[in-house]
Order: C-alpha cells, then sequence, then structure tokens
C-alpha cells in the first residue's frame, strides 16, 4: 500500500507529530503501534506531575496519553494496533508485521520515527555474581505493578536514580514492599529533584552516592546485594564493600534510544544522544524521515517530547506538500565546555517560523553559570541559571531573526561560570 | 521397569538417549534441574564445535572429537539445528608459540584432522583483517565450526523424546543400589528400577560413579567465564580465533556464535562449589584483557551480558567413557571437546552397553527429524501464510531484539518436552537473547508462559525451582 505519512510508534511523541500533521493539511496518516493500545510507556506510569508545561495542569500519563487519544480519534487519524515495524529502507519503504495479515508493506511519502527508547540492562553494566531472578529493570517492575498488578519482591534494592528508579521506590513501598536503598555510582542523580523529594525523602528511603553494586547473590531468587562506594573513576574502593539482604534488585541505569530501524534506513547517529542527527524540523540525515521524542534524545518531561513532536510532525506535512526550503544556509550546532549534546544539531533558518527551541544535556552538577551561545566568537545569547544537572534537560529559545543574522554556520552553547 | 536410565540430561545424556532411542527399549532421563540443558557444562560452553588438532593422539578426545565432529553435519540437518563450519585459527604471536602452533599442525595430522593449514601473517591478516598486527603465523582448520550447544542438547533430545524416551526433569538422584541383578535408583521424585544405567552426571559424574563402585576419580570444578556482544559486533571476525594453547587449557578465544553475536572467554580459574557459576569481576576483566591479545580493539562497549561455565574436568587426563559396575557405562569427565565428541560418545556408550548384555532391536518407527523448527520469520511466504492461519499469534513479535513471535514461544512451550520456563523459552527461541535481555519480552513472555500452560503467573520461574518472578498481587 502506500500512505503520505507513516508514524512508527503510537505513544506520546507518535500522537502528537500525528495530530500536528494533520492541523498542517495531510489527512492521509497512519500510525504504526506494536502494543495492543495506543499511549506507549506513559500507559504504565500511573503517578502524575505530566502535563504541567503543554496543560498547565497536573495529569497521570494515561491522562495525558488520553488527551492526544481522544484527538486521534477526533480526527480520525487511522492507527493499526498489535504491528510491528521490521524494517524501513531509505526510500522510506516499510515493512511490517501484524497477526491479521502477516507480513506487508507501505511505500510512505514521509515517515516520522517515534519509537522511544529502552532500558540498559545488567548485562550492559556487565555486574558480576550469579544470575537469579528477581533483577528487573524498573520498567518491567512498573509494567508488572501497575499493568498487570503483581508485585515483584519484598525486600528490594534500587541501582541507579533514574526517574522510573525513583518513581518505582515509592510505588514498591506504596505496596508494602521495603525499599531498602537506591544506589547512584554518580555524586549526583540523573533523576529529576522533584522525584527525590517526593519519592525517597518523603519515604525516609535512603540514597547512597558514588555507591553501586559490586556482587549479585543466590542460585534461584535473589538473596542479597554487595554493594561498595566507588572513587572519582567510578571503581570500587576495597573495603568500603557491605552485604545488603533482599529478594528484588531494580535497575534504573539508564536509557537508549531504540534506533535498529533507523539505522536500518542508513540514518546518520549521534554518538552522543545514541538517537538520529535532526534538523529544525526534526527531519533526520535521510530525507523524508523524520524523527521525536525519545528516539532521538532521552527525556525527563513528556511536555518537551509533545513539542518536539509537534515540530516534527509540521515538518513531516511540509515535506509532503512539498514546502520545506532545501535552502544551503545550514548552522550546525555544538555543545562544548560541559554542555554533552543540543539538539537540533542542524538549523536552516528558513524553515523556523518563530523560534527555535534548543535541547541540551549538561555533563556534571554547576552552579551559577551561564549558558552562553557563541557564534564566531560572538556571544549571541546568554542565560543565566542558578544551578544545571545532567538529571534536568536545559531548553534555550532563540528566536529567527538571530538566527537569519548569523553568518558563521557554527553556534556553539557553553557554559560560563557566572 | 526401564531397559536404561540415564542420569544427566546435558548433552551427552541427550546424544545417548537419542542413540537409544533407534531401538526398541524402554529409556528414561532422569534430570536434577528443570529443563534438558539446564545445568552444568551444558548451558555454558564455547559452542565450538572442534576440529580435533587439541587432544593427545591415541587419546579417547582425540578419537571421539574427530569422529564426533564429522557426525555434525547431518545430525544438525536432520534436527534442523543452525551449524556453521566457519573454520577456526590458532595464531601466534612469538617463536615458542610458532613452534606451539607447528606442533597442534602435526599433531592434528595423525588425529586425523583433515584439511589443516599453517598460515602467515599475510594470509591471516587478509582473511581476519582485525587480528593484531603482530601476528606471525596460525594453524588453520576448515573443520571447525559453531553451534548453539543448548540448541543442540535439546534438539537430541526431543529427538529421543519424540521416539520414546521419557524425561523425568526436577528429579535428583540420590542413592543407587542392585536388587536380583536390577538397578535401585532412589531419587526425590521416587524410585526407579532399570536393567542398565549410563552416567552422564557432567560436574556430579563423579558422586554417581561411587554409587556404582567405580574407580574412583574426581571432579575438579573449572569455572569459565564470557562475554557476550550485541550483533553488531557480530563481523568482527568469521572463523573461530584461539590463542597458542597453554597448560591451562585453549585459552581465550574471539568468536562469532551461530546467531550472529561476538563472543570473547573463557578463562580458567579453580574453584570448590561446583555449582558456583557466577561471574567476578576480576574474571570478566582476565577476559577482556586476555581477548585484546587477540584482536585489540575488543572493549567492554556492546557487551549484552556475561556468564560462566563449568568444566567437568577431573583428576584423569582423558574422557572417563568405561563400565563402573555391570550394567553401568560411565560417560564422565567431558569436559572440553565433550561438546564436539558427543555424538560420538553416544555410539560408543551403547557399544559399551551391549557388551555389558543390552539386547538391541531396531526401532522401525524411528525417525531422527524434528517436524515444525521454523521461526515465523525464516518461513518463506507460503509457511508464513499456512502458520497464520492455524495461529495468528505468529504475526505478533514478542522479543522485538531477535524478531520471535507469539506463534514461535507457544511452538516452543508445545514441542516435546517443551519449555516450562523464561529460560526454556529463551533456550529454544532466543526469546530474551538479544540485546535488551528480556526488559521488554520477559513480562510478556511470563504472561504466554502462564496462559499456556494453565498454571497462576506467579508460578511461572525463571528457570531451577525457587526461581519465582512475582511474589503475589497488588494491594
Amino acid at each position: 500500500m502506500k500512505r503520505e505519512l507513516v508514524i512508527i510508534g503510537g505513544g506520546p511523541a507518535g500522537l502528537a507529530a500525528a495530530v500536528e500533521a494533520h492541523n498542517n493539511g495531510i489527512n492521509d496518516i497512519l500510525i504504526l503501534e506494536r502494543d495492543k493500545n495506543l499511549g506507549g510507556i506513559l500507559q504504565q506510569c500511573i503517578h502524575n506531575g505530566f502535563g504541567l508545561h503543554i496543560f498547565g495542569e497536573q495529569l497521570t500519563g494515561p491522562e495525558y496519553s488520553e488527551r492526544f487519544i481522544k484527538k486521534v480519534n477526533e480526527l480520525n487519524i487511522e492507527y493499526m494496533l498489535d504491528t510491528m515495524v521490521l524494517n524501513i529502507d531509505s526510500s522510506r519503504k516499510i515493512t511490517a508485521l501484524t497477526p491479521k495479515t502477516g507480513v506487508f508493506e507501505i511505500e510512505a511519502g514521509a515517515v516520522v520515527l517515534a519509537m522511544g527508547c529502552r532500558e540498559r540492562t545488567r548485562g550492559a553494566l556487565n555486574i558480576p555474581g550469579s544470575r537469579p531472578s528477581g533483577i528487573l529493570t524498573a520498567g518491567a517492575a512498573q509494567r508488572f505493578v501497575n499493568m498487570e498488578g503483581y508485585m515483584v519482591g519484598k525486600k528490594v534494592v534500587i541501582l541507579g536514580s533514574g526517574d522510573i528508579g525513583l518513581i518505582m521506590a515509592r510505588r514498591m513501598t506504596l505496596e508494602g514492599a521495603e525499599v531498602k536503598m537506591v544506589l547512584e555510582i554518580m555524586p549526583y542523580s540523573t533523576g529529576l529533584k522533584r522525584n527525590i523529594a517526593q519519592c525517597l525523602v518523603d519515604y525516609d528511603i535512603p540514597l547512597y552516592f558514588n555507591h553501586t553494586v559490586v556482587n549479585i547473590h543466590g542460585k534461584n531468587r535473589l538473596e542479597g546485594v554487595t554493594v561498595a562506594e566507588v572513587d572519582e573513576y567510578r571503581k570500587p574502593i576495597a573495603g568500603t564493600e557491605k552485604y545488603v539482604e533482599c529478594d528484588t534488585l531494580l535497575l534504573s541505569v539508564g536509557l537508549i534510544p531504540e534506533n535498529e530501524l533507523s539505522k536500518g534506513a542508513g540514518i546518520e547517529i549521534s554518538g552522543i544522544t545514541s538517537g538520529p542527527v535532526v534538523d529544525e524540523s526534526m527531519q533526520t540525515s535521510v530525507e523524508g524521515i523524520f524523527a521525536c521524542g525519545n528516539v532521538v534524545h532521552v527525556h525527563d518531561l513528556v511536555d518537551f517530547v509533545t513539542q518536539e513532536s509537534y515540530l516534527a510532525g509540521k515538518g513531516a506535512a511540509k515535506f509532503i506538500k512539498g514546502e520545506l526550503s532545501k535552502s544551503k544556509k545550514v548552522i550546525s550546532t555544538l555543545g562544548e565546555n560541559g554542555i554533552r549534546y543540543v539538539v537540533p544539531q542542524k538549523i536552516n533558518p528558513d524553515n523556523v517560523d518563530d523560534s527555535v527551541n534548543f535541547f541540551m544535556r549538561v555533563d556534571n552538577v554547576y552552579k551559577n553559570v551561564f549558558i552562553e551561545v557563541l557564534s564566531e566568537g560572538k556571544t549571541v545569547l546568554k542565560v543565566k541559571r542558578p544551578v544545571v544537572s545532567p538529571g534536568e534537560m536545559e531548553n534555550i529559545k532563540i528566536k529567527r531573526e538571530i538566527l537569519e543574522n548569523i553568518n558563521f554556520n557554527k553556534l556553539i552553547f557553553s557554559l560560563k561560570e557566572a | 521397569m526401564y531397559d536404561v536410565i540415564i542420569i544427566g540430561s546435558g548433552v551427552i545424556g541427550a546424544a545417548v538417549a537419542r542413540e537409544l532411542s533407534k531401538y526398541d527399549l524402554k529409556v528414561a532421563v532422569l534430570e536434577k534441574s528443570s529443563d534438558a540443558a539446564n545445568g552444568g557444562s551444558t548451558k555454558a560452553n564455547s559452542g565450538i564445535v572442534h576440529a580435533g588438532y587439541d587432544a593427545k593422539e591415541g587419546s579417547l578426545k582425540a578419537k571421539l572429537n574427530v569422529l564426533g565432529n564429522k557426525m555434525y553435519d547431518e545430525l544438525c540437518s536432520q534436527m534442523d539445528v543452525k551449524f556453521k563450519r566457519n573454520g577456526s585459527l590458532v595464531i601466534a604471536f612469538d617463536d615458542e608459540e610458532v613452534k606451539e602452533v607447528k606442533k597442534l599442525y602435526e599433531r592434528g595430522i595423525k588425529n586425523g584432522v583433515e584439511g589443516l593449514e599453517i598460515w602467515d601473517r599475510e594470509r591471516i591478516l587478509k582473511e581476519e583483517p582485525n587480528i593484531n598486527k603482530t601476528v606471525i603465523s596460525a594453524l588453520y582448520a576448515p573443520t571447525a565450526g559453531i553451534v548453539s550447544p543448548f540448541e543442540f542438547a535439546i534438539a537430541l533430545s526431543e529427538v529421543a523424546n519424540s521416539n520414546g524416551v521419557e524425561f523425568k526433569f526436577n528429579t535428583c538422584v540420590k542413592n543407587i543400589y542392585k536388587e536380583n541383578d536390577i538397578f535401585v535408583i532412589e531419587t526425590n521424585n521416587g524410585i526407579y528400577n532399570s536393567k542398565f544405567i549410563v552416567n552422564a552426571a557432567g560436574i556430579h559424574s563423579d558422586e554417581i560413579n561411587d554409587m556404582l563402585h567405580g574407580e574412583k576419580f574426581k571432579i575438579l570444578p573449572r569455572r569459565g567465564e564470557y562475554c557476550l556482544y550485541d550483533k553488531v559486533c557480530g563481523d568482527l571476525v568469521n572463523m573461530t580465533i584461539f590463542q597458542t594453547p597453554t597448560e591451562k587449557g585453549k585459552g581465550i578465544l574471539v568468536s562469532p556464535t551461530i546467531h550472529g553475536n561476538m563472543f570473547v572467554g573463557p578463562n580458567a580459574v579453580d574453584i570448590d562449589e561446583r555449582e558456583d557459576v557466577s561471574t567476578t569481576q576480576d574474571g570478566l576483566d582476565e577476559v577482556l584483557q586476555g581477548a585484546k591479545k587477540s584482536v585489540s580493539s575488543i572493549s567492554s562497549r556492546n557487551i549484552i551480558t556475561s556468564f560462566t561455565g563449568i568444566r567437568s574436568r577431573t583428576d584423569k587426563d582423558d574422557f572417563i567413557i568405561n563400565v563402573p559396575e555391570r550394567g553401568a557405562v560411565n560417560a564422565a569427565g567431558i569436559e572440553s571437546p565433550g561438546l564436539s565428541s558427543s555424538p560420538a560418545i553416544a555410539v560408543m556408550v551403547l557399544q559399551l552397553l551391549k557388551k555389558e548384555g543390552l539386547s538391541l532391536v531396531k526401532n522401525n518407527n524411528f525417525n531422527p527429524y524434528r517436524k515444525n523448527t521454523k521461526l515465523f520469520l525464516e518461513m518463506n511466504e507460503e509457511e508464513r501464510e499456512a502458520a497464520l492461519k492455524t495461529n495468528p499469534s505468529y504475526g505478533r513479535i514478542i522479543c522485538r531484539c531477535e524478531s520471535i513471535t507469539e506463534g514461535d514461544i507457544i511452538n516452543a512451550i508445545k514441542r516435546p518436552i517443551g519449555a516450562k520456563t523464561i529460560d526454556g523459552v529463551k533456550k529454544r527461541v532466543r526469546a530474551g537473547m538479544g540485546r535488551c535481555q528480556g526488559g521488554f519480552c520477559m513480562p510478556r513472555v511470563l504472561d504466554i508462559l502462564s496462559r499456556e500452560l494453565g498454571i497462576p503467573k506467579e508460578a511461572v520461574e525463571k528457570s531451577d525451582v525457587g526461581s519465582f518472578i512475582l511474589t503475589g498481587k497488588t494491594k
């Protein structure tokens, strides 16, 4: 079959992109979703805190996604559930699998990639020890507890202070489990401040920085872990090992954008974000393939995913209508001096409506700094921040006029002491 | 009353079971673990079908390795098990090692290994450009191959089972004695009587040998740690790359797996506790450092999991294949090249059983083939259509990393000696074996197991008894 726009993934990113593409005049849209319902990972995030930026109120994950599902239904945007995309090629031919029809192909006028991300596992960390049951990613545990109504353990240690781990510390406590501690190998948390306050401090769950798990014990079910303090190079310090009895180890040690399909299409992937390199319209290095949300870079707030996905939906619509400028002026963005990355990585000012919202992450905790935007050594913009941290994504808006007046083809984002 | 009872359902027990299923016999396999190929050495080893130049000429290891290696093509094609003769290299970096490689070449010729060649640096780097440039020479063995050890062992067990052999899992042998020339085997799961016994108990084969009053030997368990890499690294080497062996074994190898991953290992650490399959930081560091000697670009990046295997090493040099007591046969101390030798070991065990008086009447219905083994995405269009018609769930991907469908998983559960655990599914159809290590599919596989086996979700286990995943319902 042939479709104008195919969106891969029916989570918050895919839904927002679909709605916005429709708002921009595209009617022939198909969303492909591998799960049995739309909404993506938000369906298992039953806590609140979603939507403050977009809707000005606090919603739960399912409430947030429901608003977009409703719109998709109102606009009669077509979607296929229980459908897994197996391959995309650079000419935007999509191969997918679904129980009703088996393997099928779609030629798409444009594609939006919205596959989200996956959790890092024990294997990726290479934690030594035995291999019993009772070791799960925090997200898998969240699915069991929130979606299926089953508990995964009674005495819990959580490795990593990512947001899902923090949320699960509270959730497991509310379900009667004893959460003994949260261990973070870095000297700072990668989770949101508000989650540390609301999920750990409020429940007297200790958070140990510079600590990790160095051994896993138990033959069949987990019986305990050895934890240790680490030095500045994140190597365990001999003599600090301590045995902690537990039957469950939850891992919240990072998320990885899910880009196997993107790589198959030959899309350029950033070594830092692990997601596609994108431009101001969220177009990837392959023409007509756009990307948004956690597949591009891992977000901590869904509101920003939505913003980014509106851009992708609009960009795809413009591409289909032949309205996307291909002018030669392209500005590359670059993070420096404490800024790990900046998204989007490329800007064509002709395609910018009013302004570009640049997203970035810092590599450490810094207090009293400026985020400085420089071109040809000159300051374009300077914003003061009392504190920046790797756990909280920063964003800076730059107006189209400013971008148009940049002669140099590089825009550098850098931290400077205030 | 059984004609033959096999103790242990690793690759040796499975190969013997399949061999015995060619005859009209009542046979059972007793296994203390919850599944076939689920304990000891078969569960975790290099998965290499060795060419046969390593072992001393005249030894059982040498003879059975070369014989066993030759049997793999037919066996794997009959059972539809993936097997590839990818070839192996033993690489030498200094004069001492060059001498050793020459010795292996000569030994290989004496052992009857075909096609051996000594390669120079230029040839090595032409075929394997990622090997360190300081390499001097190598022994090339075209007959070496790769296979998944547990897929191979499970397939052997399946064929045996389809041809009448019973499998008793979670059944641990406690004691054996003879009553009126019949073996009485006491287990945690009741008493079994049998006319003949095969001891294929792997890392516990010395304990069974003691129960059979055989000439004493002792298992000296030796751990080997491995790191498995993402398929993005699958092309790093084409052949299995060995270093020059030392007295501690064949050293750390770098090899592709039959499913397109790459792995490195094993080290060799003597341990006291024979069931201890934990990995250690020192061990994993040693394996990575060792692998760098062959391919310096190897790092910890892209590792998807690490694991430990236990070698059934004994205080004897060779395999122990003998008669400990009338009517019983040991296939014990089967360390490397045990996987490679397993089909030939089975034939030898049968000869010994025959000598002990087992009468072998051909089972005319013996069927060496396995049916319905293909994964959905490996099928052609016609097969896919037929599969979807019988079960639409073939169109639903459950494990996205390895592209395994729900239909594939149901098939793995419903097959002869089907999967009953999360690991059982993983070993049969690779769901959970990929880069996310079950992070995505494990809860879904658990659901499918619970539904298909008709057991509560809380009763679904990862592997052995006690490895439950869920502890109860939420409030």
